[in-house]
């Protein structure tokens, strides 16, 4: 369970602080939760929030009762984040060895390592890149690939800051398929209104605040009225 | 050269089968010789030494100096720079030493997986942990690195390729500035991807 308190992020600017998100009171215990809103309205914000990437300036963050603040390592362990872009989040030369850098905490012997990376690799369906230089992958590839970087650690819960945002058709279902047969909690940034109807459960972020919390039919529809009325 | 550098080629050489604690001796040792030894009859003889390491290690050398075009580039400028300042035989000495680090360091790269690597430098830098030295991070390091010479070399050409688009590439500041921040924003962005993968502690 994902518990935000009054969460509040403030950063400093040379006009003065900021705030990116406001008190923001939510339990998130859905096996499927969407965030939809315009850019710059603190959707990745909220995101970053429940792996502590970013860090509440007042209130908390807890996941299953532990603090993001106080206790990020464990809270690390427990929430996996899906980057935006996957070159960021690819770290090795090659997709065995990324998955393998994943690895290295939990799992000591080398052999072993090894074995459940391509494992992982080949349950994401990337086994037959596994050696080929990272940057030789399709985007929906190296997107794929930054998730199996993730799902090797074996989070409870997977954060995908909208992970398809670069992709085609074809690669944004691929990815997307992946996500959604996750037997992780899934924490969905998208501005893929159809990806959002695939959720369980979707916050609506605008100006800083969570606007609407609902169903995803009801969501979807309050934020086509937000943006109609921007118009 | 961002096809070249820190990327593994799977192989059976005996580059391949020698354990990384001695290549990498190997690899300083030579790095110091090269360095320490460097002159207009030695240099040349490592660079071809170099090339022959390479070829044996298994890189295809056709591809290599096709995606080496531009350090090549590079290596015409600093040999001009330094005929005009020292005299050929100081632009010979260094444009081939240069070669010479290179090319074997691309022959240990290709030769090495880097999960071998890490635990390598991890192993050997464990008894610095009685002072404080985590080996974990400077493996990581060493890693990041690694990676890191190629994603900025990516991010120079796509820079290049952004001034070209708007007229600008005989402009240092166009090309410059927009790198400087980029590089700096990538930094951040891996910084945030480890963390993120619980490395950053």
């Amino acid at each position: 369970m994902i518990e935000l308190r009054e969460a509040t992020v403030v950063v400093d600017s040379p006009t003065g602080p900021v705030t990116l998100l406001e008190p923001t009171t939510l339990a998130l215990g859905e096996h499927r939760i969407g965030v939809i809103g315009a850019n710059g309205s603190g959707k990745s914000t909220l995101a970053r929030l429940l792996n502590g990437l970013a860090l509440p300036a007042a209130g908390r963050v807890l996941v299953d009762g532990l603090d993001v603040d106080s206790d990020g390592r464990e809270v690390r362990r427990r929430v996996g984040f899906v980057f935006t872009h996957p070159d960021a989040q690819l770290v090795m030369p090659t997709p065995l060895e990324d998955v393998t850098l994943s690895l290295r905490r939990s799992v000591p012997d080398k052999a072993e390592r090894k074995r459940r990376a391509r494992e992982v690799l080949d349950a994401i369906g990337l086994s037959d890149r596994a050696d080929v230089p990272v940057h030789s992958l399709s985007g929906g590839q190296k997107q794929l690939l930054a998730l199996a970087g993730v799902l090797a650690t074996e989070p409870e819960v997977v954060v995908a800051d909208e992970p398809t945002t670069l992709l085609d058709l074809r690669n944004t279902r691929s990815v997307a398929d992946r996500l959604f047969g996750l037997r992780q909690q899934l924490v969905l940034v998208t501005h893929d209104l159809d990806l959002a109807r695939r959720c369980d459960r979707v916050l609506v972020v605008d100006a800083a605040r969570v606007v609407f919390d609902g169903p995803a039919d009801d969501a979807v529809a309050h934020y086509r009225a937000l943006a109609d009325a921007d118009v | 050269m961002s096809e070249l550098l820190g990327a593994y080629r799977p192989g059976t050489t005996l580059l391949h089968r020698m354990p990384v604690g001695p290549k990498l001796a190997v690899l300083a040792a030579w790095s110091i010789l090269v360095v320490a030894t460097r002159g207009p009859v030695a240099s040349p003889a490592f660079a071809v030494v170099a090339v022959g390491v390479a070829v044996w290690s298994g890189l295809a050398l056709r591809r290599t100096l096709r995606t080496m075009r531009g350090f090549l580039l590079l290596m015409v400028l600093v040999a001009a720079f330094q005929t005009w300042q020292r005299g050929p035989e100081v632009a010979v000495t260094v444009v081939s030493s240069l070669l010479a680090l290179l090319l074997v360091g691309l022959a240990f790269t290709a030769t090495t997986a880097v999960d071998d690597l890490l635990g390598t430098v991890e192993r050997t830098t464990s008894p610095l942990r009685f002072v404080g030295v985590r080996p974990e991070r400077i493996a990581l390091a060493f890693a990041l690195v690694l990676r890191a010479l190629p994603a900025v070399l990516e991010v120079a050409n796509q820079t290049r390729d952004a001034a070209r688009a708007r007229g600008l590439e005989r402009s240092p500041r166009a090309l410059l500035v927009p790198f400087a921040i980029r590089v700096v924003a990538h930094a951040y962005a891996t910084g945030d991807a480890l963390a993120a993968r619980g490395l950053d502690d």
